[in-house]
């Protein structure tokens, strides 16, 4: 059969929709947004096994340092950093929508400095553990595990605040196009993604696990 | 406008250059390629070169292995040998040749001209090449890692693998694993949102459903091992002690991560298998798939238990009762589905008009072997036999009765239905035959003895026996299998070579199939499809075919 044979069938079968069966209904996602998902569902995977492994490797009654060490007072505030951004990165998204590119600008400015702000935190904490405690990833197993599932997940808002960053300087140069409204909505899928992390981190390492 | 005659200059395989193209810019043009077929055809072509070279590693230890206190290789060597057998086999082989086919092929066959990500599809590609590469550049360091592919702990640790040689292997694996769920996203995304309209998701073809579950299990199962592969890099560059259970690290931990990755693993190498069979079966029995749905949900059924069954390769590592208990029953509950889907294969078989051309002989092959394959799994879920066989040649033999009797006849059978779409010629049907037969006696005469030596007790990664074992015999029935086999494999690689330039005209339809990619010239032009095609049924090929009896009449 010739390819244009084939395509007059197909040509053929376009004038007998009507009379098939119902064409099914459009994705009700963007082929973006599914790789979002999906790109997600990996990182769940990837933060699910730290998280085991925290859980099974740190045990009441290690060596010193142990996990009573860590303090709740700083640890409480970047959280709140880090939670109310998943509220300014909603407000932002929204304001985009609804045709409002300063104030867009000023809510995802918001976003990125609470961001800014938890790492910031984060660094103040680790400081106080490694200089006053000797808490070090290989000085024992605590250590080896806490830095490697807090670090991996303050990488991920590392990468979350260079984006929103390159975004901002993206939405300061030019008028944002409805395709960057889409990949806005993205970024914003995967900073509420890092927020959840956190809470998960937040409650095994220093509520549960102490 | 017809195909056959045009002999269109295509840089397929082989990228031979041309009068009017100088052949740096055809390197230039495959080296930035963003087009989901020649990804897909660097895939396989990657994987066959791993193919060979891991096949080399094989044949080798096969040979060590002829006569007792054979002196070939080294000890070290040897182990070095399985090591880098298995890890390429698996992620440089297996892998990259199920992606790169559904590369290939799923775009096609649900109506698209790409994948949803094709810059992403590329950047998977290459991670997994250069993966590969850097697991090869440990040789740097003065020899490979001696880990076992699977690497257990605490033989990873900086103490027991003193060179650099793990760091590039799990480097490598990293990398490779990063490609392959940058894949694993991009099929989700194009199967998920980019189908023609009218083909809903009961409407796909059945190779498509499989490659989607596939990447499904990819993405639960690669990133625990990417997990993994950074703690034991942290273990050996950082000081950290997650492995190593003389600070209170847990040795046992590593196992259950592993195969949390890596039986998931098994079933990302045998899912698209699964159904690219479920494609050849029906279109050369000129019959639909019996039990579509049944098949679909056994599809699903096995992407999900798979999660669940992983502890059954640490019986012998010592569980509670309970423990034991659910992963034997949780392994035997895969047996269903599959089961399943094997008689849906046979009845769809049951009285077609079954032509017997190469991918069905290949598909026939499959049948045949991965159900042997499938009973020794059933005999090693049972906790008690494992006790009894685990860690010796009897696994050996059934683990590679499922990966060369499942995988690797199943990936011929696809090959050999899909390589007249994808350069336009039909492999040679007699060079075909020569490389099924060899492939199917050598396989045989290979991994047969293997049960009876595992059985008489021969563990597995040993590099010598004593010669009052009673083992010599078996494995000179092996290494002799082993070498039948070499030549199969050369026929195969010439067949791919010679009928390039020489097979007969397929035109875009050789097999009288259903399927859309079917309704494309071969090879398919870079935009795929001139307009998208409305799909009606799950055989809309046979519906343009047949408009006087379409399917959806009946569906």
């Amino acid at each position: 059969m010739s390819e244009f044979a084939a395509d007059s069938l197909i040509a053929e079968s376009r004038r007998t929709a009507l009379v098939g069966e119902a064409v099914g209904q459009a994705p009700s996602l963007t082929p973006a947004q599914w790789g979002m998902i999906s790109f997600l569902a990996s990182e769940v995977a990837f933060f699910s096994t730290l998280i085991v492994t925290y859980i099974t490797s740190v045990t009441p009654g290690g060596p010193e340092p142990t996990p009573a060490i860590l303090s709740l007072p700083l640890v409480i505030g970047t959280t709140a950093c880090l939670l109310f951004s998943s509220l300014t990165i909603h407000l932002a998204e929204r304001r985009l929508r609804q045709g409002q590119p300063t104030r867009f600008k000023l809510w995802w400015g918001a976003t990125i400095a609470l961001g800014i702000a938890f790492l910031a935190g984060t660094a103040v904490e680790w400081r106080g553990l490694v200089v006053e405690h000797g808490l070090t990833p290989s000085v024992n197993l605590f250590g080896s595990s806490y830095y490697t599932l807090v670090g991996f997940h303050a990488a991920h808002v590392t990468i979350g605040v260079v984006i929103m960053v390159a975004t901002l300087f993206v939405a300061a140069s030019r008028r944002l196009a409805p395709l960057n409204h889409a990949a806005v909505g993205l970024v914003a899928w995967y900073w509420h993604f890092v927020d959840a992390v956190w809470i998960v981190v937040f409650s095994v390492v220093y509520l549960v696990c102490r | 406008m017809a195909i056959v005659e045009e002999e269109r200059p295509e840089p397929a395989v082989l990228g031979a250059p041309t009068a009017s193209e100088p052949w740096t810019s055809v390197v230039h043009e495959w080296l930035t390629t963003v087009d989901h077929k020649k990804i897909g055809i660097m895939y396989v072509v990657m994987a066959i070169l791993f193919l060979v070279i891991g096949g080399c590693e094989a044949e080798l230890m096969r040979l060590q292995l002829l006569v007792p206190r054979n002196t070939l290789v080294r000890a070290d060597f040897f182990n070095q040998l399985f090591t880098l057998h298995g890890t390429t086999m698996v992620f440089f082989m297996g892998m990259p040749i199920l992606i790169g086919m559904g590369n290939y092929l799923v775009p096609l066959m649900i109506g698209a001209r790409d994948k949803a990500f094709p810059r992403l599809n590329a950047l998977g590609f290459w991670s997994n090449l250069f993966g590969g590469l850097l697991v090869y550049f440990s040789f740097v360091t003065g020899g490979a890692p001696a880990i076992g592919w699977f690497g257990y702990a605490p033989l990873t640790e900086s103490t027991f693998a003193r060179s650099a040689a793990t760091d590039f292997w799990a480097l490598g694996l990293i990398v490779s694993g990063i490609g392959t769920v940058a894949a694993a996203v991009n099929f989700i995304a194009t199967i998920a949102g980019m189908r023609a309209p009218g083909m809903s998701l009961r409407k796909i073809p059945f190779f498509t459903w499989t490659m989607l579950w596939t990447a499904v299990q990819i993405l639960v199962a690669l990133p625990p091992l990417t997990a993994a592969l950074v703690m034991i890099l942290f273990d050996r560059n950082l000081g950290t002690h997650f492995f190593d259970p003389q600070n209170g690290g847990s040795a046992i931990l590593y196992q259950h991560i592993f195969w949390f990755f890596g039986h998931p693993e098994v079933y990302i190498l045998i899912l698209p298998v699964f159904g690219m069979i479920s494609e050849i079966i029906p279109v050369f029995s000129r019959k639909v798939l019996f039990g579509y749905e049944a098949m679909a949900a056994a599809t699903a059924a096995i992407a999900f238990i798979s999660l669940g069954v992983w502890a059954h390769h640490m019986f012998t590592v010592g569980m509670t009762r309970f423990q034991t208990m659910f992963f034997v029953i949780s392994s035997l509950l895969v047996s269903i589905p599959t089961g399943l889907k094997f008689f849906n294969w046979l009845a769809t078989m049951y009285g077609g008009r079954i032509r017997m051309q190469s991918p069905m002989l290949f598909a026939c092959g499959f049948l045949a072997m991965f159900l042997i394959g499938g009973l020794t799994g059933i005999m090693l879920a049972a906790a008690p036999m494992d006790f009894q066989l685990n860690n010796g040649y009897f696994v050996i033999g059934h683990f590679h009765w499922v990966l060369i009797g499942g995988t690797v006849f199943g990936v011929f059978a696809g090959i050999h239905y899909w390589y007249p779409k994808v350069t336009g010629r039909k492999l040679s049907e007699r060079l075909a035959r020569w490389q099924f037969w060899l492939l199917l006696v050598g396989f045989i005469l290979a991994f047969g003895p293997m049960h009876i030596s595992g059985m008489l007790g021969m563990p597995r990664r040993i590099f010598s026996y004593e010669p009052d074992r009673g083992w010599a015999i078996w494995n000179q029935l092996s290494t002799l299998g082993a070498v039948i086999q070499v030549p199969s494999f050369l026929i195969f690689v010439i067949n791919l070579i010679w009928s390039y330039g020489h097979g007969t005209p397929a035109g875009p339809d050789p097999w009288d199939a259903w399927t859309l990619e079917w309704t494309t010239p071969s090879p398919p032009p870079e935009y795929n499809f001139e307009e998208i095609p409305t799909v009606h049924s799950r055989r809309p090929l046979w519906d343009l075919k047949h408009p006087d009896d379409p399917d959806w009449q009946y569906e």
